[in-house]
């Protein structure tokens, strides 16, 4: 079983390219920046579409009131900064001037999780998720690669309200094709299986598709899904998979506490209860290192699903 | 003029009528900031109340950032006609459109954003300026603060942004009455020299006597000469909290409290019922 890739790249330069081809597709569409033009890949954008790129400065409070103000008079904007200032930073100012206000406002974040690196805790971000699905009226989109980032950021601007998409840094596989249209809410099923479901968000798809594999070399069938709609959640992928498979092990770049994993739970305990084990950082800030060391050292690698998946067929069987 | 101050007198009594029935409300600084809302809802602004767009398109924009000031602006709103007078019973209850502090979701006309936790309306303000500068859209944008509000670190962002990119078709307006909750704005956290602040953030800066509508006049006629003057305007607008009501004029204490029975007789002695009681 190999799984069909197109190289390698990072996901936040697959939103710098959406945007660039936004703004040459709606006028409306404008973009703005807390002093990271380069790190969010926005400089496409700001090069080509000078008159509609704002240079807010390090001011993410102040950027997204603005952005909020903008769509009064018809504009659709794209705010850019890493996740933690996208999100912890300016919670209240979402909170009420784009979620209460229903502001149709795209908050793009990178850098998220610990795949972030060596610039440590205080920038990796990861209760972010947790965050923005509890906003009422708050969209989040977390895609899984180069290709997908790039068509979640087309996808957005045609949805109408506030939308949460967060991306990272690090170069990854790119596995979905350039032309595979991003469905918000609509689930992605990457393989099929029927021993135990692996549910996945952003860089830790590609992870549970290694998983898979070496769960296929014992003899294990693993279904995996590609999650890249937090919520609104694709609430029947998930219930028609586990009622095949019994288990479900859910994998993200995130707490455990409030992410994908526990909407995941939240779903299943009143729907569908079934053995569920977790792939998440464990009520831990991260640290400085590379992203393939505290990938490994807080046990998000494709080894801690396959472990998962495995411990978890190993208590109910 | 003459008919402003008669239809001001009006919505004082709306004020102290809406935060009495419900017992809560912020009548002090709703008072003192009436005379200002009746000039500009009145007589400054370009406003389309029988057909409310949330995109404001070829009309001045308004926003309230110190949002728990809601009874005036409900009270204006509604007697300029963006909705039913009698519509100012329901304040603050369950199921109301006119929420404790303004918000959007219910779709009372009127209102843009909501507010209420302080410090973030000139940032919206300003986006909604930027915006009408890249519609040509020659129309202003306002946005009102509490003296105490600025205290807040995101209106001095808001401030250095819109200074630095000549945001010259927004108007800020700092409500100076030098009261907060916790007492006045001088002990609690002393926010002058207000003029110089704005100034070195590279405003235009305007006094204005918000209980005189010549003066109100006079600034808003300089304002138009300075348009596209390359900054943005801030107004420090000189109030008394609780204007019209005398045993809530020289005090803090009513800046979230309301009026008993008897206290609510008293003010609306002072208030004349020039456009008929809601």
């Amino acid at each position: 079983m190999e799984i069909l890739t197109y190289g390698n790249k990072d996901t936040r330069s697959g939103f710098g390219e959406g945007l660039r081809r936004l703004g040459a597709l709606n006028p409306n569409v404008v973009a703005l920046c807390a002093d990271l033009t380069g790190s969010l890949k926005m400089d496409a954008f700001e090069k080509s579409f000078p008159d509609r790129f704002f240079q807010i400065g390090i001011a993410e409070a102040n950027m997204i009131g603005i952005a909020a103000g903008m769509t009064v008079g018809g504009k659709i904007p794209f705010t850019g900064t890493f996740a933690n200032f996208s999100t912890s930073r300016v919670y209240d100012q979402i909170r009420q001037s784009i979620a209460y206000s229903q502001k149709n406002v795209k908050i793009c974040a990178s850098h998220a999780g610990l795949t972030l690196g060596e610039d440590g805790a205080t920038h990796q971000v990861l209760e972010d998720i947790g965050m923005m699905r509890m906003l009422p009226n708050m969209t989040v989109v977390v895609p899984a690669d180069y290709n997908q980032t790039l068509n979640a950021t087309l996808a957005v601007a045609a949805w109408d309200g506030p939308v949460y998409l967060r991306f990272g840094r690090p170069s990854v596989p790119i596995f979905t094709h350039e032309d595979a249209p991003f469905i918000i809410g609509k689930a992605d099923v990457l393989l099929e299986g029927t021993d135990v479901t692996i549910i996945a968000c952003g860089h830790m798809v590609w992870k549970s598709l290694e998983a898979a594999q070496e769960l296929k070399k014992h003899g294990i069938s693993a279904e995996v899904i590609n999650m890249h709609t937090i919520k609104p959640l694709d609430n029947n992928a998930i219930l028609s998979s586990v009622k095949k498979t019994g288990c479900i092990v859910t994998a993200e770049e995130h707490m455990r506490n409030g992410g994908l994993g526990d909407a995941v739970a939240q779903l299943l305990s009143t729907h569908f209860p079934v053995p569920q084990a977790y792939v998440a950082v464990n009520d831990s800030f991260g640290e400085s290192g590379t992203p393939n060391q505290l990938m490994k050292k807080y046990h998000l690698e494709s080894h801690d699903i396959f472990s998962a998946a495995q411990g978890l067929l190993k208590t109910i069987k | 003029m003459e008919n402003l101050a008669r239809v001001a007198s009006q919505v004082r009594r709306d004020i102290i009528r809406m935060v009495h029935a419900v017992s809560s409300g912020h009548p002090g600084g709703s008072l003192g900031c009436a005379d200002f809302f009746v000039f500009m809802y009145f007589h400054r602004m370009e406003v389309n109340p029988d057909e409310f767009t949330m995109d404001g398109a070829q009309e001045d924009v308004f926003y309230l950032s110190n949002g728990h000031i809601s009874p005036v602006w409900y009270s204006v709103l509604a007697r300029r006609g963006f909705f039913e007078v009698s519509e100012l019973s329901t304040f603050r209850k369950i199921s109301s459109r006119l929420q404790g502090h303004p918000s959007v979701d219910k779709k009372l006309p009127g209102i843009r954003v909501a507010s209420g936790s302080l410090g973030q309306g000139l940032s919206v303000a300003i986006g909604t300026a930027l915006v009408k500068k890249m519609n040509q859209d020659p129309r202003w944008v306002y946005c009102l603060m509490g003296d105490g509000e600025i205290q807040e670190g995101q209106v001095w962002e808001a401030a250095m942004y819109a200074g630095n990119r000549g945001v010259d078709n927004l108007v800020g307006i700092v409500d100076f009455n030098n009261r907060q909750i916790d007492g006045d704005v001088s002990q609690v956290m002393g926010v002058m020299p207000l003029e110089d602040k704005w100034k070195a953030f590279g405003w235009e800066v305007y006094s204005m006597d918000g209980h005189d509508f010549g003066s109100m006049r006079s600034v808003m006629q300089q304002i138009d000469q300075h348009q596209g003057s390359g900054k943005p305007k801030m107004i420090i607008m000189k109030t008394e909290m609780g204007q019209g009501v005398d045993y809530m004029m020289g005090t803090h204490k009513w800046h979230g409290s309301a009026p008993n029975d008897e206290q609510l007789e008293s003010a609306l002695n002072q208030l004349a019922e020039s456009l008929g009681d809601y």
